[in-house]
């Protein structure tokens, strides 16, 4: 078993973990933040994506012991607490989401890609999020949420 | 899936790794990045007793200008490379491929070294690094050594580095003024892995190609070198038809293999007829 | 009693924003796999890695004796227990065959279950997997639907004797003399490939016994809890009054949920028998060869018309895989398209043939669309193939062939009564916002100039049938269950309201547009009602979703129940204001006097007063609610006009999608915004079965795209914004005017695409391109027809 501690959702969070656990079982069982759901076992579905000291990271894809000393935020800590963020009220406006289960993976590989980008067009949105899979919107509304949750946050600033 | 269990060393030097692998055994992987490692592990293709851990190795982290290339360390990551104003500058093949690696979850983690060390024949990093004449700088138990690009990738999956040796770094020569480059992935969706790619870098003076880099993904065991194309190019016009002429011999001496999504022949074709493109787009046709 | 009630707009057509939307985005979620509950054993399922052979024996000693290991069962265990069943026996002579809920002796397709281990720790359980030692001897696989029909096949079932699971054969008109009559006759191989519904959350299945007195509670990621139920109970032998199934938040299905499965079949056993909560979830590479499969038909279609382009008759030949077993609805499923090939068009005889086939791969079922997709997609692309021989242009052709909007209702050739269309209509939309004259005009001159990247046009002028009902007519398709579907509604004492239906969401929505349409009814404010689905505990009476049937059929069943709720309270009203019945109006949410509107009360307060009792007619008892279980008189009839224009690069095959124009006319839109998403995911589907997905198999039977790097679904950089829009032409089999638009999308643009694709190539020689329409696939066509053979 390995100790490891990390910084997650600000909550200072430490474990015994064996060395082959998954991150995104350390999140969900381990931690019991179920939020952030597993979609496949080969790294293509971006389900599982958190945030990894501030960049997008597909957490089926990495050890536990590999987040030791890290700062994770997952979707459940996305927003202030109790409430959505810009980006998850953009999907909510433009109705991104049907079942949801890849919507906590796609806000926040979503808000990896505009802390780089702020303004980025259909295309590079489209690019910027072909490592998340949905089954349910065919990306249409997903796009244009990205596009009101840009708008809105440099409106913001 | 979940992986088998294993044993799990955090190296904190290459010496450490090195330790490490030695005492593992046969049985120990090296483990940077994770992202073709962990789904192996994942779909128990592979069941290490040992992971060794050199993602946080400092002296993997770095890139250094050695002036005429650039020493890359196997732990950076495929993000940092794209990124990074060096190789933006100096080695803008590898920038522009690195774009093209999976997604940009994949790439925060991946590494330019890992991907190299793997050696798949579909991924598309090693492909630039046979294009550019890399070197790889290998530790091992006896020491540090030096292996050419052409003698590093030997098989499927299957490179010079030994089970007790880490790849620490690769040297990337810088081209100099006066060079286009391009990569063409071909590929059926935006996450798959190319069914043919072509890694190009062209230097043209007054009309005429006076140098050509072309490397092939996809296209057999190992990223392969169109030498045949490179030949035919140097020396004439830079033309659609010149480039098109020279680019029929580019599946020539390759050994692609029949998948899913392409047989050997449609990829000798593709193969063709894309290195013509890139060739072409790195020419600024 | 407030104004705002007075003066809100009618909720019905509102793009109300979703009620369910906040609690997913924010990742407080109930996915089945977040259940954790103490004492849970976690279930692991060893599966056969050969398509085809006798199990010798099974050595699973090591593996109880590993860490953590509580038990290991195999199919010794379960002698004679199904895993699922068959509950759509097509016909008389049907070979029905047992799928066992482990295997014994013999093991069907890669993928089959052979050994389950129970252990402590879901990791622990995937490593007992590993020592587990089975000897099978190989047999040969059969995997080719037409060798599986010859004499002397490997047989999947050895006892049936054969592999011919049924043969269905419908005629409808006299074939034979329409051909007679014909000018032209057109003659098509057309291969609907095998699918995998791949919905983002695989399955997971949680068992525990936990409720009231032996009440044993399933949670599983299910399109049909209520069905489930019914059919666990007939085949475990619990009493279905001690299973309650709960679907908690189902993270998508596409049909692929539509199922009873062995993993939940034991699941449920094990845990009443060990008394302990058991657990499974899903992985993904698990769920490419274990979860059915969909599409697989080989379809030989001919189509008969004078040289002037009116047709006369259409034969259908189909072959459908049902690989090694039936479940639910295997063989019904390519049924579900029979009567809808002749599309909207007219015609004297249509000659449809069905045999369905085993072999020695994964149970194919319904997915998205399950029959329609199909039947479209054979009328679809050989009209332009039709409209080639002849000469004419595929557009063209349709017109003069389709129900004219004032022919309605129309009954077609296979008998059934499309209520009410509009196809000019629909069609006019489309070409407007497609701009088909100037891409006409584009392709034309890249012809011409011979440029390496041509462009194509797709038509798909579509119908589709969805609410399979009324439930006799299931009956007479020797369908075992009903079509009806249920409704209670419950005004609570404080005014806030309880819908409880008996659909089963999975991210359709239904929360917030059932909300609409009970706020219009029983004039409550949208924000006031919880919709309660998916338990069968608190919802107990349903038949879940699937097949565009929660609007269509779940829809009349909210607006019966809140129409009854608002005649009782109209009693307790009228009795409290001290007139009769007809002398109050309801507007809104309000009982007033007519005549005199100041004397009233609203819906709310005559909820308290039916709480309270202390007041009411007699006759009249307490509590305010009304139910309904409603049973429709016919199926909506959804259609469209689609149009795809497609790009092929002809040197390396590739294709792509420029532009896509969408028009649905689904009747009243009761909420645009979820009508338009859900034409989008399905564009999306079919979109993707044309141009990128396909499972393959090797001749030993083993499933090649086990995993999402093989079986390629499209992301967000593989598909463009669509274009869309709907007319209006209101259902008249549905009392809100509503039709279906759950699969519309999937079922029209498989087509729409495969025709632009031809259409770009044609002159190259090329009449017709495999799916998915892969840059192999499409270079192959190019070169055949350029060395002069056919595509």
């Amino acid at each position: 078993m390995m100790h490891i501690s990390a910084t997650v959702n600000g909550t200072h969070r430490m474990g015994e973990v064996e060395p082959r656990l998954l991150l995104v079982h350390w999140l969900r069982e381990n931690l019991g933040l179920v939020g952030t759901p597993i979609g496949c076992d080969t790294s293509n579905c971006g389900a599982c994506t958190v945030l990894l000291d501030g960049q997008s990271v597909k957490s089926c894809n990495m050890l536990a012991v590999q987040a030791d000393g890290s700062n994770i935020t997952t979707i459940q800590g996305l927003g202030p607490e109790g409430e959505m963020g810009t980006i998850q009220k953009a999907f909510k406006e433009c109705h991104g989401l049907q079942c949801g289960y890849c919507t906590p993976g796609m806000v926040t590989a979503a808000a990896d890609l505009l802390a780089e980008n702020p303004d980025p067009t259909e295309e590079e949105i489209r690019e910027g999020l072909h490592g998340n899979l949905c089954r349910c919107t065919g990306y249409h509304n997903i796009v244009k949420s990205v596009q009101l949750a840009a708008a809105e946050m440099r409106g913001a600033k | 899936m979940i992986p088998s269990a294993f044993d799990y060393v955090r190296a904190g030097t290459v010496d450490e790794a090195v330790a490490a692998l030695v005492a593992g055994g046969e049985d120990a992987k090296v483990l940077g990045g994770g992202q073709s490692l962990i789904p192996v592990l994942r779909l128990r293709l592979n069941n290490p007793s040992l992971i060794v851990d050199v993602s946080t190795v400092d002296e993997m982290r770095s890139i250094v200008d050695e002036g005429s290339s650039l020493l890359i360390g196997a732990a950076v990551t495929t993000d940092a490379v794209m990124k990074d104003a060096g190789v933006q500058a100096d080695i803008p093949l590898l920038a522009i491929t690195a774009a093209t690696v999976a997604d940009r979850a994949i790439r925060h983690r991946g590494t330019f070294g890992g991907s190299c060390a793997h050696a798949d024949p579909a991924g598309d990093l090693p492909t630039v690094a046979q294009a550019l004449d890399a070197e790889f700088v290998i530790a091992g138990p006896g020491g540090r050594r030096t292996v050419a690009a052409k003698d590093f990738f030997l098989d499927f999956f299957t490179t010079a580095v030994g089970p007790d040796e880490v790849l620490v770094a690769v040297r990337v020569p810088k081209l100099g003024a006066g060079w286009g480059v391009n990569y063409q992935k071909f590929q059926r969706t935006a996450q798959a892995w190319a069914i043919v790619g072509v890694a190009a870098a062209v230097k043209t003076e007054g009309g005429t190609i006076t140098g050509a880099r072309i490397a092939l993904t996809n296209m057999g065991a190992t990223p392969i070198r169109a030498s045949s194309v490179e030949a035919a190019l140097i020396g004439g016009p830079a033309t659609i038809e010149a480039i098109k002429a020279a680019s029929a011999s580019a599946a020539d001496g390759t050994k692609p293999t029949s998948d899913t999504h392409a047989t050997a022949d449609f990829r000798s074709h593709l193969a063709r007829v894309h290195t013509a493109r890139a060739v072409a787009k790195a020419a600024g046709i | 009693m407030t104004d705002t009630i007075e003066e809100a707009p009618a909720s019905i057509g509102q793009p109300k924003r979703r009620k369910e939307d906040a609690r997913l985005l924010m990742g407080e979620t109930e996915w089945t796999d977040n259940i954790q509950l103490p004492g849970t054993l976690h279930m692991a399922f060893l599966r056969s890695s050969i398509a085809h052979a006798k199990i010798l024996r099974i050595d699973t000693s090591a593996a109880k004796l590993a860490e953590g290991v509580v038990h290991v069962y195999t199919g010794e265990d379960f002698p004679g227990q199904p895993g699922s069943t068959c509950v759509w026996p097509v016909t008389a002579d049907i070979v029905m065959t047992h799928y066992p809920a482990i295997c014994t002796d013999e093991v069907r397709y890669g993928g089959d279950v052979v050994a389950v281990v129970l252990a402590t720790e879901r990791y622990l359980a995937a490593d007992a997997l590993d020592l587990i030692d089975v000897d099978y001897e190989p047999l040969p696989a059969v995997v080719d639907m037409e060798e599986a029909l010859k004499e002397g096949s490997p047989l999947v079932h050895e006892s049936a004797g054969t592999n011919r699971c049924y043969t269905h054969n419908m005629p409808c008109g006299d074939y034979e003399a329409a051909k007679a009559k014909a000018d032209v006759v057109v003659s098509r191989r057309f291969i609907n490939q095998r699918l995998i519904p791949s919905p983002m959350e695989t399955r997971a299945v949680v068992a525990a016994p936990q409720g009231m007195a032996d009440e044993i509670t399933l949670w599983t990621s299910t399109q049909i809890p209520h069905v489930l139920r019914v059919l666990l109970a007939l085949l475990t032998g619990i009493p279905e009054n001690q299973i309650r199934v709960v679907a908690p938040d189902v993270g998508g299905g596409f049909g692929g949920k539509l199922q009873i499965s062995r993993e939940e079949v034991l699941a449920l056993i094990l845990a009443k028998r060990l008394g302990r909560p058991v657990k499974w979830s899903e992985t993904r590479s698990e769920n490419m060869v274990a979860m059915h499969h969909g599409r697989d038909q080989i379809q030989d279609i001919e189509i008969a018309a004078t040289k002037d382009g009116k047709l006369l008759g259409m034969k259908v030949d189909l072959l459908a895989d049902m690989g090694a077993y039936l479940q639910i609805i295997t063989p019904g499923t390519p049924l579900l398209g029979m009567f809808m090939y002749s599309g909207i068009y007219k015609m004297e005889a249509l000659d449809f043939t069905c045999t369905g086939v085993y072999t020695n791969k994964t149970t194919t079922d319904a997915y998205r669309g399950a029959g329609r997709p199909e039947s479209t997609f054979a009328i679809e692309r050989i009209m332009d193939e039709l409209a080639a021989e002849l000469g004419m242009e595929p557009m063209e052709l349709r017109k003069l062939n389709w129900v004219k909007h004032e022919e309605f209702p129309f009954t077609n050739v296979a008998g059934l009564t499309y209520d009410t269309g509009n196809y000019e209509a629909a069609t006019e939309r489309a070409l407007e916002l497609f701009g088909y004259d100037e891409l006409r005009a584009e392709q034309a001159a890249r012809r011409a100039a011979g440029d390496p990247v041509q462009l194509g046009i797709g038509i798909s002028t579509f119908t589709e049938m969805c609410g399979l009902a009324p439930s006799r007519t299931l009956g007479a398709l020797n369908y075992v269950a009903g079509g009806w579907e249920h409704c209670t509604l419950r005004v609570l004492p404080t005014g806030k309201v309880e819908l409880v239906t008996g659909t089963a969401p999975h991210g359709q929505g239904h929360a917030t547009v059932w909300s609409q349409i009970a706020a219009d009814v029983i004039g409550v404010p949208f924000e006031d009602i919880e919709v309660i689905y998916g338990d069968t505990g608190r919802a107990p009476y349903g038949m879940d979703t699937y097949g565009s049937r929660s609007l269509a059929v779940g829809g009349q069943a909210i607006k019966v129940a809140g129409e009854r709720l608002v005649e009782k309270a109209r009693i307790i009203a009228a009795h409290q204001l001290e007139v009769s019945p007809e002398d109050i109006e309801f507007n809104k949410g309000v009982y007033s006097v007519k005549g005199d509107p100041e004397k009233s009360n609203t819906i709310q307060g005559i909820a308290f007063a039916a709480f309270t009792a202390h007041n009411l007619p007699p006759g009249v008892e307490p509590t305010l609610h009304g139910e309904a279980t409603v049973d429709p008189i016919d199926f909506s009839y959804p259609h469209g006009t689609h149009l795809a224009a497609m790009e092929v690069d002809t040197e390396t095959g590739k294709v792509t999608l420029r532009k896509y124009v969408a028009v649905d006319d689904c009747g009243i839109q009761i909420n645009p915004m979820i009508v338009e998403g859900q034409v989008h995911g399905g564009l999306a589907q079919g979109i993707a079965q044309a141009m990128y997905e396909g499972a393959l198999y090797d001749n030993d039977g083993n499933l090649l795209t086990a995993s999402m790097g093989e079986y390629l679904l499209p992301s967000s950089a593989d598909l463009p914004s669509f274009i869309t829009d709907r007319t209006v032409t209101p259902s008249t089999t549905h009392p809100l005017g509503t039709k279906g638009i759950g699969e519309a999308g999937a079922i029209a643009s498989t087509p729409a695409i495969i025709n632009g694709v031809v259409d770009a190539i044609r002159h190259l020689g090329v009449n017709d391109v495999l799916m998915p329409a892969s840059p192999q696939n499409v270079w192959r066509a190019i070169q055949a027809a350029q060395n002069g053979g056919a595509a």
